[in-house]
């Protein structure tokens, strides 16, 4: 499979950072018959934040485990810094990591947690004790330093647990889905902080998430994942204005399927002739439908129009508008205050304005 | 890498959403009187305090009626009682070193690697209780070298094996109640080995875990009769049996003084743990 990435150095720009580079070199990984990592190969460059992004088994998980030294690659290495860690005990490894599931440790208060890799760093009790309250202060936990975890909310415990991490001076961080277990406004504004953190830290960080929301808000570029492979490494503009592939195109936003017709170079959707995006020689034979985005339809009221308005979604300056048309459920954007005319049952015209457009097979009914 | 410098990033203290609640007190009205379990807890307590009272009155009274304390200070110089004592108290260490050291990475490992062997464990660990006592002292006197058949430690062995059904339930049900894989690689991921893991991370963490299996193992050393007697060694249950003294009754006050010993250190785990887990509730 063809992987689509954007340069690292292409995004190092002129940001100095404290963090190392890392690769992931050919990795493959095997649980019994399943494969987890299918060749796996990614450039992270210092101090980005790159997410890994995808369904659960897509190996996103595997990958971060493996660059934490949890586990170890069948074939392949991982290079930190230009060093092979493929066979360095996780201890050794200088990686925080925050966990999905609350990781501080029960018997310590905020504070101890903090200072504890310290302690394993033999760093001397005051020194300690001064670094952590300075990362619980910057955490904004500042009053609840001798505070145990039971008798923090999960939110605050996860900034302890980032503190925590953030105090050894990891040389990469790793974050293992750490909001997915906060609620939505809770893990809006955690989202924020860890991003606000790791631009000023200029940490290099790895952020697993199945959550293309928090990917794309947060991350420098997203590596698309799906069955063990990258699917597409892109920034999130990138991303979601060229996918690569039609996974990444159905996974990262929302699109709607049409059935087309094509004539060579071009496909004939909703009555236009578009060219088709990327290698046409990756195009596949047969039956094929367009992938296209809400913003890539325009809906026109016509009393003798083919489409009929299915259902409305405000979603602020523009509105969500479900346009049935002959069987195929298509979702397209329409300004707000366009949108007041676009009763349920309303007859429309629909078009294409996209100047190209992704092709894939049809999927099989489930 | 270069020390990282912290600014003033700091999250607005009102947005920062607030620790968990309390249950609200909506339910403080009157429990109503559950007559059943007093009534059981009533049967219970005459059927473990009668026997009890019994033999501290058979231990304390004097031939002529009434009570007295005499008998007590009779104990520490009746014949071979000390060196009972403490050939017991050397086993309960022993044996209490002995079982941690052998079960606490083993259940721990079992939990983090193998946890299908944890059915396989169980039934392995109640072996101890299924096999007679003298089957199982006769067979390991028979097949303990020489050096070792003369030995305490041997008997000491013997009683870390015994000790294991209490002690891995103990550890079990401990390593149950944690996110164990995602502690122990919480702490490797901030650089601390095994046994620094272990140590500082998990054994803190067992600590009621521990505590009772400590206990149960004291309690089983202090208690144990067949296989001491058979390998010829006189711990305190031996002593109790068989050693000769002018009166009895001192001999049935030691049995129940162990008995009352083991009670009191139990409630006082029990009362510590509580407290602790009260202390640390309420410091916020």
């Amino acid at each position: 499979m063809t992987v689509a990435t954007d340069s690292p150095a292409a995004l190092d720009g002129e940001r100095r950072s404290t963090g190392a580079p890392v690769v992931f070199d050919n990795l493959t990984r095997r649980f019994g018959t399943t494969t987890a990592l299918d060749r796996l190969s990614l450039d992270i460059a210092p101090g980005e934040l790159v997410a890994l992004l995808g369904p659960s088994g897509c190996g996103k998980t595997t990958a971060l485990r493996v660059l934490a030294g949890f586990d170890r690659p069948d074939v392949g290495r991982v290079l930190v810094d230009g060093q092979d860690v493929s066979h360095v005990p996780a201890q050794r490894r200088d990686m925080g990591m925050v966990f999905q599931s609350y990781s501080l440790f029960p018997n310590m208060n905020a504070r101890d947690n903090v200072a504890f890799g310290l302690q394993i760093r033999h760093q001397r009790a005051a020194q300690r004790r001064a670094k952590a309250a300075e990362l619980l202060d910057l955490v904004g936990l500042a009053d609840h330093v001798t505070k145990y975890p039971h008798q923090l909310s999960g939110g605050q415990q996860q900034r302890v647990a980032l503190a925590r991490a953030l105090a050894i001076e990891p040389r990469v961080l790793l974050l293992d889905e750490p909001l997915s277990a906060l609620d939505a406004k809770v893990r809006a504004e955690l989202r924020d902080q860890i991003r606000a953190l790791q631009q000023r830290l200029a940490i290099t960080t790895v952020f697993v998430t199945h959550d293309q929301e928090e990917a794309m808000s947060m991350a420098d570029r997203v590596c698309v994942m799906f069955q063990g492979r990258v699917e597409q490494v892109a920034t999130p503009s990138v991303l979601y204005s060229q996918p690569a592939t039609p996974f990444v195109g159905q996974f990262v936003g929302v699109s709607s399927r049409v059935p087309v017709t094509r004539r060579g170079d071009r496909v004939e959707v909703l009555g236009r002739e578009v060219p088709i995006r990327g290698d046409l020689a990756a195009v596949p034979v047969g039956e094929l439908e367009a992938l296209l985005r809400p913003e890539d339809l325009d809906v026109v009221i016509n009393p003798n129009g083919l489409g009929v308005v299915t259902h409305r979604s405000f979603l602020g300056a523009t509105t969500r508008v479900g346009v049935g048309v002959a069987g195929t459920n298509l979702r397209a954007d329409v300004r707000s205050s366009e949108a007041q005319d676009l009763e349920v049952g309303t007859r429309v015209d629909v078009s294409v304005n996209a100047r190209d457009v992704l092709v894939a097979t049809p999927r099989p009914a489930t | 890498m270069a020390s990282l410098e912290f600014g003033t990033l700091v999250a607005d203290p009102s947005t920062v959403d607030q620790p968990f609640e309390s249950d609200a007190p909506a339910n403080r009205g009157r429990r109503p009187v559950r007559w059943g379990r007093g009534v059981i807890l009533f049967l219970a307590a005459v059927y473990f305090i009668v026997p009890f009272y019994a033999a501290m009155a058979f231990s304390l009274q004097k031939p002529t009626g009434g009570f007295s304390l005499s008998p007590l200070s009779q104990i520490a110089s009746a014949p071979g009682f000390l060196s009972a004592l403490w050939l017991s108290t050397q086993l309960a260490v022993i044996t209490m070193v002995g079982v941690m050291l052998l079960m606490v990475p083993t259940v721990i490992y079992v939990h983090l690697r193998m946890p299908r062997f944890r059915r396989v464990m169980e039934v392995i660990t109640i072996l101890p209780i299924i096999i007679p006592p003298i089957a199982y002292a006769t067979g390991i006197l028979e097949s303990a070298p020489a050096w070792l058949r003369s030995s305490q430690y041997l008997l000491a062995i013997v009683y870390v094996i015994l000790a294991m059904p209490y002690v891995y339930r103990s550890l079990d049900s401990g390593l149950g109640a944690l996110d164990l894989k995602t502690l122990v690689e919480a702490s490797r991921s901030l650089g601390s080995g095994w046994i620094s893991t272990i140590w500082r991370v998990l054994v803190p963490n067992l600590r009621s875990a521990l505590m009772s299996a400590s206990v149960l193992t004291i309690a089983l050393v202090f208690g144990e009769f067949t296989i001491a007697n058979v390998d010829n060694w006189t711990t305190i249950p031996v002593w109790i049996y068989l050693a000769p003294t002018d009166n009895p009754r001192v001999n049935t006050l030691v049995a129940m003084i162990a008995l009352l010993a083991t009670c009191v250190v139990l409630t006082l785990i029990v009362s510590l743990d509580r407290s602790q887990s009260r202390n640390s509730r309420s410091s916020s």
